[in-house]
């Protein structure tokens, strides 16, 4: 079970990298549904009694992250007729560089910040910080509304990547209420993208600087 | 089961007005669903009171026992209701449910000011009867249920999904206007809340992943918390103190985390930035209250202390800073706020008695931010404007309202005889007699600059003559525009004369409930 974990976390650390190099904003969503997919795997790997709970929650992450949420954002993209993310203010070869470093100091540093008597930890918690650190390069150095909605996305995901360590404390309530907040804020965030759209004729945040002082 | 029946009030009125066809009848809704909130928060808080009947009813519990074995301080500010009601799922519901004693005090703020802003909702929708009203009545109430579902649940995820939830709801309520800058100050409460909240549901994992370094069972129950808070590894423990504070704190705007706060309250209807300047972000003060309280009882209090004590202050530097000069009068009070939020962070840093100021500021800071938002909307509502250039005599425009905002404005920097006065003194008192000088100096130059800082923008709109264009629409205070107004700023008035007995109870029931180690 722990091979094929940590053989997903690989794969999902793989997708950062890609998705901090790509300025095509349709691979991009791409990426992060198949990462969505990827994780929804992972709770049933985790617990130790699967019964239907876990895989039914498995089943819901999967659904939301990896077909209902790409798919509204792909809407989005479509009506706004943008294909890819320009200027970045950090450029895309820096962008996977900072990355792979983070990545990297996060692996080194995971002996010292997981416990000794949890393995899952291990790989687990770097792969989570990787996650986090790729979600705010994201929403904080691309100018497109699209982009930066993703950069929040796998910033959740790096948190519900951290949520494996803790599945027995969390309830699944709690679980659903999340992925629920989550569909729920894309669902309205992609409302107010489409406005901003009509009234600027543009995705660029940039031009959303009228409110000062 | 009032927890219950509080909780469902919401979603209920919710569901019906989203199925009553009048766009003219809808709005009523809203001062009905009020109504019954606050005679079930009254009921509650008059009831369930005193921590000695709490704990009988522990002893009485039903339901699953695996849990009733906490100390008592915290088994009876856990309790409230405690009948087990199992439903589908095997969840049972009363595991869910409890108010603890800081969070009675914001129930209560939240439940009277969503009365006075409903009954305006009500006649500021009569006016915009050319716009449909069916999602601004159906997420105003779902924003009110999500904010009793923070207060009154005891779960630190539930907490969280809660919280988040408060965000999605309310973004529809700033877009109201649809203008341009509605949906620049909708996209960036909804990015930048969204971001901060995401930290602080880190956190909470953080927190509870303490308890598992050290081999303890991990929950997010905050009974389990405190229980087990002084066991739990402090390195975990300090960094997802950290993160729900930098969370928590972009949603009750402080600095630096505050500049969705100035947009949105700027941008959004009148009753909606009372609410959210009022409850909303009290709710997320709430929030980082019991964060630190964990923290507190697992023996780092000093730590989180440190950190709200400088943002705290940061905070209100901030405020002095862009409060100078501000020419919109609802950003002015949106900076207010920032100020505000600021004071309640370094009470609550502090502690001992500037705690106790801490929680009894909550409830005028709230209330004044009612009474101040509300009669700007009415000036706003006559002038057709809310800068200063445009809006001029006020005071003589709308005698109401006018002086309303006035005497609002000396409250609100701390001048006798209104309620901050007493709270800011008693957090003042706090910081002397914890040996602070040079904090309680700091605080006190800050209160001075703005003060003049806000001072220049009110007095050059409530004094003077009229402009033309002013005088030009047809607005008059009314019932409906009026009777909010004045009834939340008597309030204030009162809290500033003489503080009910119960009153007092509950607030040192909070301070008291913090500052104790179970």
């Amino acid at each position: 079970m722990i091979m094929i974990l940590n053989a997903i976390l690989v794969l999902v650390i793989l997708i950062n990298l890609f998705a901090l190099g790509t300025s095509r904003m349709k691979a991009l969503i791409h990426a992060a549904a198949l990462q969505g997919v990827l994780l929804g795997l992972l709770p049933p790997l985790v617990v130790k009694d699967v019964g239907t709970l876990p895989l039914l929650m498995a089943a819901v992450t999967i659904v939301l992250k990896g077909i209902l949420i790409p798919n509204m954002l792909l809407k989005a993209l479509r009506d706004a007729q943008v294909k890819r993310e320009v200027e970045p203010l950090i450029g895309f070869m820096p962008s996977i560089l900072l990355g792979a470093a983070a990545t990297a100091m996060a692996l080194a540093l995971a002996g010292q910040l997981a416990p000794a008597h949890s393995p899952l930890g291990l790989l687990v918690i770097p792969t989570s910080i990787s996650m986090l650190f790729t979600g705010f390069l994201l929403l904080t150095t691309r100018v497109k509304a699209v982009t930066q909605v993703i950069g929040f996305l796998l910033l959740e995901n790096g948190i519900f990547v951290f949520g494996l360590l803790l599945l027995s404390a969390i309830p699944y309530l709690v679980e659903l209420g999340v992925l629920l907040d989550l569909f729920v804020g894309i669902f309205v965030i992609s409302i107010i993208i489409h406005h901003i759209n009509r009234a600027f004729a543009s995705q660029d945040t940039r031009r959303l600087s009228s409110l000062k002082g | 089961m009032d927890v219950l029946a509080l909780i469902l009030v919401c979603p209920i009125a919710a569901v019906l007005a989203a199925m009553i066809p009048s766009n003219r009848w809808r709005p009523w809704i809203l001062p009905a669903a009020a109504v019954v909130h606050l005679s079930l928060v009254a009921l509650i808080l008059l009831g369930g009171g005193g921590p000695a009947k709490a704990t009988a009813g522990q002893a009485t519990r039903n339901g699953i026992a695996a849990t009733t074995a906490a100390a008592p301080p915290i088994a009876g500010a856990q309790t409230v209701n405690k009948v087990a009601l199992p439903d589908a799922g095997g969840i049972v519901i009363s595991d869910w449910l409890g108010i603890d004693p800081p969070g009675r005090v914001v129930l209560l703020l939240a439940s009277m000011l969503f009365v006075a802003c409903s009954f305006y909702t009500v006649g500021y929708l009569r006016d915009h009867m050319d716009q449909l009203n069916r999602v601004f009545c159906v997420c105003f109430l779902a924003f009110l249920g999500a904010m009793t579902l923070v207060i009154c649940t005891n779960n630190l995820g539930l907490m969280w999904v809660a919280m988040e939830a408060t965000t999605l709801s309310s973004a529809p309520l700033i877009y109201f206007k649809h203008t341009r800058n509605s949906i620049e100050a909708t996209w960036k409460y909804l990015l930048l809340c969204s971001v901060g909240i995401a930290l602080a549901l880190l956190g909470s994992f953080f927190v509870a992943y303490a308890a598992i370094v050290h081999g303890l069972t991990p929950s997010l129950r905050i009974a389990d918390l405190l229980r087990q808070a002084p066991a739990m590894d402090k390195r975990w423990l300090e960094a997802g103190f950290v993160l729900l504070l930098v969370g928590y704190g972009t949603k009750m705007g402080l600095a630096p985390m505050h500049s969705w706060l100035p947009d949105a309250h700027g941008e959004s209807p009148s009753p909606v930035s009372a609410m959210f300047s009022g409850a909303l972000i009290s709710t997320a003060f709430l929030m980082v209250v019991r964060s630190q309280h964990i923290l507190h009882v697992a023996g780092d209090g000093a730590y989180a202390s440190r950190l709200l004590i400088l943002l705290g202050l940061l905070s209100m530097a901030f405020a002095a800073i862009f409060m100078v000069g501000q020419k919109d009068l609802k950003r002015m009070l949106a900076y207010s706020s920032v100020e505000h939020m600021g004071i309640l962070a370094l009470g609550l840093g502090i502690g001992g008695m500037a705690l106790l100021g801490a929680m009894l500021h909550v409830l005028t800071n709230g209330f004044t931010k009612g009474a101040l938002f509300l009669s700007v909307g009415n000036i706003d509502r006559a002038y057709g404007s809310k800068t200063i250039p445009e809006v001029r005599g006020a005071v003589r425009r709308l005698p109401l309202s006018g002086m309303v905002f006035l005497l609002g404005f000396l409250a609100i920097t701390g001048s006798p005889p209104f309620g901050p006065f007493i709270s800011e003194l008693i957090i003042l008192y706090g910081t002397f007699m914890a040996g602070h000088f040079l904090i309680a100096a700091a605080f006190l130059g800050l209160l001075l600059i703005i003060f003049i800082g806000m001072g220049r923008t009110v007095l050059a709109a409530t004094q003077g003559s009229v402009p033309v264009a002013g005088r030009r629409s047809h607005f008059r205070d009314g019932l409906l525009s009026g009777l909010p107004v004045l009834a939340c700023f008597l309030i204030v008035l009162l809290l500033g004369l003489y503080i009910p007995v119960p009153l007092w109870g509950l607030l040192h029931h909070a301070a008291n409930y913090l500052e104790v180690k179970p």
